[in-house]
């Protein structure tokens, strides 16, 4: 009985924290803070659901086309859209205000365009939900499935970021912009790639999703608020924080959802928000500052 | 007070006396469209009130008005009209505090991302309310309001949100919001207790608000939280108030009546395209006139003045 | 001597592993211009903003005529009459000269509003050399106006302790000379006064006493002249003979 909850929460919880990373990247390193994240990731599970009932492409297969061109999209969102805000922005804070407004805008644009085509309802398409027993529970198969690919993008990702050059590149532009350019690192071409591949990472997300949960034209914004929430608890630019905290956050909307009631687990989330706000603001991992 | 000032306190009162009128030469769409300006009016100057001062900006705009809504549609038919109104004021006063205590300590991120999600919040708490203990989702308002008495109603609101604004701007509180906007260290260090001065300018607005969206209620018959937690209401308080200029108390009334009538035509002409337009018209604003018709004119003003000068 | 009007002992402050300031303890008597010098890193303005409340410590504590300030926010220090200026300095833009200072009148402990804030801010903004500028924006200020400027929102607050945060720094010779006046004027009205500063000349003519730094910690104290040849003092501004 335990298990079971258990389970779908850490499923939950992985996806979770895989989306946060993506937001983690945009907002600490091209220092976008994107109220319009949601809304990539609702774009790329209608994406994958097109695929998949109209010309029966695998999502699994979809993601080799969708993550890509997310990525391709969102770089030229950033080059078209935002990098005139970054040029124009006295300060961070300044930017951070001109973003805000410049997403919220495209939020309500990409929610609308979402809208005019697939209308209001809920979608959900049928893909691997064949029960699967771990441990006495039952789980769907697609949404270990997603987990699993969760976790393999996730890693390739903290390697990737660990292990190679371009990877210490955006973590130098994330720790100080300034000094990375003394160190002949390109800054704008760096947040420009760590802007595209937050939201590569969340089209995966998103199509991971898609697998396993009903989503309609209007979810983006409840998905902003989870990865923004999960970017905070963790810390900003902390990888290892976003897991723990995607974590919490999924297997605390589980059991809100199982043993309390499922209309509240936004307001589950928001309590750990509050909480997270009044007791550890730099997050659980992250370090005091000034 | 000066000659100048004295002639521009009869020219308010003149106008204030002159729009009291307008119910009574305004035919029925008219007068909609009257009250939707003055609606708006309010909602984007509270909005400056504190959000131009502080730069922080609140998505949350909805969450408080639906709020004065529900507050209408629960207790319309059970209390006196004044009293209703005193309970949404209060409401709305007592949530932003909580809001504003748990997130304006912090710096300006926190309180965005917390009023972004605000809205959604309280809608699905409502929605869960409402399917839980009261059985139906949708209420209907009755309460013996005319559409007259709504527009006077939020004209005498529009005058008490420019009074207070004007009042708070002259004070030692106004004063405390700009040296925040501006700096907040140097605030803290001229002995400005930035936290206290930002929640009650936040509470003040956020109340506002809250009136607004209560005396607005009795014009929908039905509300269901879709209905009054919508949040493309937010977001035209946000976009009227840039494109008027939030750094002055009256700019906004420079993007509220241009874009009423904007959305107007877009609403009746687009009707399933119409965030989309909204978003682009937002995007257009953001980019191409930051600092609002207000700020544009000044800046005009005074390029005319350097080169009568030089 | 008379009590201190500022004592502060075994001030400790972290940044993750580095020790910022490192069991610092001073002490400051009215009518007093005290210097605070070091090398570069050494820990200086760091100890500013923990007297001024701009940081928390994680140790020791700091008390002004005997009340303790360690535990409280950066707005109740200043209310309690410390004052100071930033290190780059720091003028509220979007204001003209006049509503700079009159920010630093209204919200201390002797808070003043109103015309009496407005005669006054024009009184400090003519003592600090400004009295011609009271209504330009601050923006249209050169870099020693705007110096001026924040001193004279500093002197608003009418402090017991003037906390100077290189307020002599990038400054040419004839303002550094118009500077260390002002600085000197300000003895005769005996303000007391702690000034992070790398200027020897401004350290001689003004500073009665002097702490030393280095390293989070604090390596020698006396007058300027005495300080100045401390061989603790010279081995960490140029380091080692042999080295």
């Amino acid at each position: 009985m335990f298990t079971e909850p258990l389970l779908s929460g850490i499923t939950l919880g992985g996806i979770y924290a895989l989306i946060a990373m993506g937001l983690t990247l945009q907002y600490g390193v091209a220092r976008i803070m994107n109220l319009s994240y949601g809304e990539s990731l609702v774009a790329a599970a209608f994406a994958a659901l097109w695929l998949f009932t109209s010309v029966s492409v695998n999502p699994l297969i979809g993601l080799f086309v969708i993550v890509p061109l997310a990525g391709i999209i969102n770089w030229l969102i950033y080059r078209i859209l935002l990098v005139p805000l970054v040029k124009r922005a006295p300060s961070r804070d300044a930017l951070e205000v001109d973003s805000i407004l410049a997403t919220f805008g495209l939020l309500f644009v990409a929610q609308g365009v979402m809208l005019a085509i697939f209308g209001g309802n809920y979608f959900s398409y049928d893909f691997l939900s064949i029960p699967v027993k771990i441990f006495g529970a039952t789980i769907s198969a697609s949404r270990l499935l997603a987990l699993g690919f969760a976790v393999v993008i996730g890693l390739a990702l903290y390697l990737g970021l660990t292990r190679t050059r371009a990877g210490t590149a955006i973590r130098a532009v994330a720790v100080d912009p300034v000094s990375a350019q003394l160190v002949a690192i390109d800054v704008r071409a760096t947040a420009a790639f760590a802007y595209a591949l937050g939201g590569a990472l969340v089209a995966a997300g998103g199509v991971l999703v898609s697998m396993f949960l009903t989503f309609n034209a209007n979810l983006g914004v409840v998905f902003t608020m989870k990865a923004l929430i999960v970017v905070i608890m963790g810390g900003v630019g902390n990888l290892l924080g976003c897991l723990v905290a995607g974590l919490i956050l999924g297997l605390t909307e589980t059991f809100v959802a199982t043993y309390v009631d499922p209309g509240l687990t936004l307001a589950a989330t928001y309590i750990i928000f509050i909480l997270v706000l009044l007791l550890r603001p730099q997050g659980l991992f992250g370090t005091r500052r000034s | 007070m000066s000659a100048r000032n004295i002639a521009v306190a009869a020219a308010l009162a003149a106008l204030v006396i002159s729009l009291a009128f307008v119910p009574s030469v305004a035919n029925g769409y008219q007068l909609s469209l009257a009250i939707n300006i003055m609606n708006y009016t309010v909602l984007a100057t509270a909005w400056t009130l504190f959000s131009g001062p502080t730069r922080y900006v609140s998505l949350a705009t909805v969450a408080f008005f639906g709020i004065g809504a529900y507050t209408v549609a629960v207790l319309g038919e059970v209390l006196a009209w004044p009293l209703v109104l005193l309970v949404a004021f209060a409401i709305g006063f007592v949530l932003s505090l909580i809001v504003g205590l748990s997130t304006l300590r912090l710096s300006g991120v926190y309180f965005v991302i917390f009023t972004f999600g605000l809205a959604e919040l309280v809608r699905q708490f409502v929605t869960w309310y409402e399917v839980n203990v009261t059985r139906t989702l949708g209420r209907y308002v009755f309460v013996d309001i005319t559409t007259e008495q709504i527009y006077w109603q939020l004209l005498a609101l529009a005058v008490v949100v420019f009074a207070s604004g004007y009042l708070i701007q002259r004070s030692k509180l106004g004063l405390a919001l700009r040296v925040i906007g501006d700096d907040e260290a140097v605030a803290r260090h001229v002995g400005i207790n930035t936290t206290h001065a930002k929640v009650v300018l936040f509470a003040f607005s956020a109340s506002f608000m809250t009136l607004a969206g209560a005396v607005m209620a009795p014009r929908w018959t039905y509300i269901d939280p879709a209905i009054a937690f919508n949040p493309v209401v937010s977001f035209q308080v946000l976009i009227m108030a840039l494109l008027g200029g939030v750094h002055r108390l009256y700019g906004p009334v420079f993007g509220v009546i241009p874009l009423v009538m904007l959305f107007e035509v877009l609403l009746a002409k687009f009707p399933n395209h119409f965030s989309i337009m909204v978003g682009i018209a937002f995007l257009l604003i953001v980019y191409a006139i930051p600092r609002g018709i207000v700020g544009l004119i000044e800046g005009a003003q005074l390029s005319l003045s350097r080169m009568k000068g030089a | 001597m008379s009590a201190p009007l500022l004592s502060v002992s075994g001030l400790t402050r972290r940044f993750g592993g580095l020790v910022a300031v490192d069991g610092v303890t001073l002490e400051i008597h009215p009518g007093e211009i005290v210097g605070l010098l070091g090398p570069n890193g050494s820990g200086k303005t760091t100890v500013l903003n923990l007297i001024s409340g701009a940081l928390k410590s994680d140790a020791g504590s700091v008390s002004l005529r005997g009340r303790a300030l360690e535990k409280l926010p950066a707005f109740k220090i200043a209310r309690e009459g410390v004052a100071r200026t930033f290190q780059l300095v720091r003028v509220l833009g979007s204001m003209t000269c006049k509503e700079n200072v009159v920010a630093g009148l209204a919200f201390g402990a002797k808070s003043r509003w109103g015309a009496e804030a407005d005669a006054a801010a024009e009184n400090l903004l003519t003592r600090v050399g400004l009295g011609t500028r009271a209504n330009v924006m601050t923006s249209e200020l050169t870099y020693i106006d705007q110096k001026r400027l924040e001193l004279a929102r500093a002197l608003a607050m009418q402090p017991e302790l003037l906390l100077l945060d290189e307020w002599l720094a990038g400054l040419n010779p004839t303002e550094l000379r118009d500077g260390i006046e002002l600085v000197r004027s300000l003895r005769a009205e005996g303000r007391t006064i702690l000034m992070v500063e790398h200027v020897m000349d401004a350290i001689r003519s003004l500073c009665d006493r002097c702490y030393v730094m280095n390293a989070g910690k604090k390596i020698a104290e006396g007058t300027p002249k005495d300080v100045l040849a401390h061989p603790e003092v010279i081995r960490a501004y140029l380091g080692d003979a042999d080295a």
